[in-house]
């Protein structure tokens, strides 16, 4: 969740004073127009905003009790805990195995039995095990686009974040790779807390629990989604939803 | 609204181009055939007179003896060939590991003053000529060393193919995508895990192609050589002693007045050739191997 939280590119704020609280094990998802702001407040809760240059920022970002944002603390760490699924799929160019050991070899395990139990589960939690388990020394590059998404996802999940950011996560993907994609989310929130990024209303609508609409680096709503999907209670929400902006 | 003619669409009468651009179309396409072909053509008979020339000189011998005295017949460049092989390696141990890590310096945290610097010397010592760079060498490591030495060669050879491998690294570690650094860090990698495990490894291919150009160059220069490695004519390993090179060979041989030495020459000239070809696949053929390439 965040507190009055703001975050300033040079002098261009980006985001003006978000607070919204995210519950665990739900999927909430982020709608808004391009340049909203919905991106940079995902990449706030596991800091990765850290790499632009000229990035300041104000209030609290805080997950599992603890604020982010606050000195000292360890951002690998922080990293580990909430993971991060990006637009495009992004796989090392290394082999499917070593792309879903990757953290965990960063947790500085070698024991091979362990190394392929869990990338074994983590495959078969992203559904991709059976697509793929006799081919886990080819290179990661050669899946399809649905499929190295799955594969980001579950080199994500290797490492048991807490917290899973998606940020459009379906946005490069054919129809049928993104249904499969929605298949998984609402299955990983059983056991992980969800915060999605899309710019796809009906995909907010059906996968999420809890909908935030963002304007101009700002909070505009946030509520239950089928809450906010049929009675908003800004007019700005009922303008975009039903598609008068944006 | 009338269903009017349907079938034209998609259907459209086609004209080809007219006359004069096919005719530009053509003399353009001519134009391009002919300079690719001045670029094959000079390497084609640089190879084919080297064939030509150095083939008859060379034979089992020229691999496996040492230089004969002027009038005995006979005699190889077995030191030279062993000699070169060395020089390059020596050079290639010191500019590879410094010339990677500047790459990787100036690509991943150049954006400041220090980049710039580094990136301006480089781009300098690539424009200083190679017998400056040999001269520099003896003033540095001959001079207090007291002698000539292999070590010395392979000094001057390194710092020649220093620039080419800073510059080049930097480029091919720059094109590794952002998305791939992303990820890693996302993942809860520090950042020199992520350089190291995933920047390196998706730049190797570049690096040892650039690496390989700088050493061919390396491979065939003879200034920066001789007032280091200076030449030998007998056979010696020792770092600390001067040492053969086939530049150094094809140089003093193509010079000499003897019909037999000159023949020995071009057959140096084409070992050496054939060594740089040889070594560029080999490693071409250990990249290829990379898993994930």
């Amino acid at each position: 969740m965040t507190r009055a939280f703001d975050l300033f590119y040079g002098a261009h704020q980006a985001l003006r004073s978000v607070t919204l609280e995210v519950p665990s094990n739900s999927v909430t998802a982020i709608i808004g127009p391009s340049g909203c702001g919905k991106s940079t407040l995902l990449r706030s809760f596991n800091r990765m905003n850290d790499l632009i240059p000229g990035v300041r920022t104000a209030g609290q970002v805080v997950v599992s009790g603890r604020d982010v944002y606050a000195p000292g603390t360890d951002v690998v760490e922080l990293r580990r805990r909430v993971g991060m699924v990006f637009q495009r799929p992004n796989p090392f160019p290394k082999s499917i195995f070593e792309n879903a050991a990757f953290g965990l070899r960063l947790l500085g395990i070698r024991d091979r039995g362990e190394l392929e139990a869990r990338v074994e589960q983590s495959l078969r939690r992203a559904a991709l095990w059976d697509e793929v388990r006799d081919r886990l020394g080819r290179s990661a590059l050669q899946l399809s686009g649905g499929q190295q998404q799955r594969l980001c996802i579950a080199r994500c999940l290797a490492v048991e974040p807490e917290v899973v950011l998606m940020d459009e996560p379906a946005a490069a993907l054919d129809p049928t790779a993104t249904a499969r994609i929605e298949e998984l989310v609402l299955d990983l929130k059983k056991r992980y807390t969800i915060v999605i990024v899309t710019h796809n209303m009906q995909q907010a609508a059906r996968i999420s629990d809890r909908t935030a609409f963002m304007l101009m680096g700002a909070l505009v709503e946030i509520g239950d989604t089928r809450r906010l999907f049929t009675s908003p209670r800004e007019k700005l929400t009922e303008d975009y939803i039903t598609g008068r902006f944006g | 609204m009338s269903r009017a003619r349907p079938e034209r669409i998609g259907a459209l009468p086609v004209r080809g181009p007219s006359l004069p651009r096919r005719a530009w179309n053509a003399g353009l396409l001519a134009a391009c055939a002919l300079a690719a072909a001045a670029v094959v053509l000079p390497l084609g008979l640089i190879v084919a007179h080297l064939l030509a020339q150095g083939l008859p000189a060379l034979d089992l011998g020229f691999f496996l003896h040492l230089p004969k005295p002027v009038g005995e017949p006979g005699g190889g460049m077995a030191n030279a060939i062993v000699g070169t092989l060395i020089l390059v390696g020596l050079g290639a141990l010191v500019a590879v590991p410094v010339g990677v890590g500047a790459g990787l310096y100036l690509a991943e945290h150049g954006d400041g003053r220090v980049g710039a610097l580094v990136r301006s010397t480089a781009d300098v010592l690539s424009g200083v000529p190679s017998i400056v760079i040999g001269v520099a060498t003896y003033g540095l490591v001959v001079v207090p060393m007291g002698r000539f030495s292999a070590l010395a060669g392979g000094i001057a050879l390194g710092l020649l193919m220093l620039p080419t491998i800073v510059r080049s690294t930097e480029e091919v570690v720059r094109l590794v995508p952002r998305s791939y650094r992303e990820a890693g860090l996302a993942l809860g990698a520090p950042r020199w895990r992520v350089t190291q495990q995933i920047v390196l490894p998706a730049a190797s291919a570049g690096i040892v192609t650039a690496s390989l150009l700088a050493l061919a160059r390396a491979a065939g220069e003879t200034a920066p050589l001789l007032f280091t490695a200076l030449g030998n004519r007998f056979w010696s390993l020792r770092l600390d002693q001067p040492i053969a090179s086939l530049p150094v060979f094809i140089y003093d041989y193509a010079r000499a007045p003897y019909d037999e030495w000159n023949r020995q020459a071009w057959a140096g000239a084409l070992v050496l050739l054939l060594l740089v070809a040889l070594v560029s696949g080999l490693l071409r053929l250990t990249v290829r191997r990379i898993p994930g390439r």
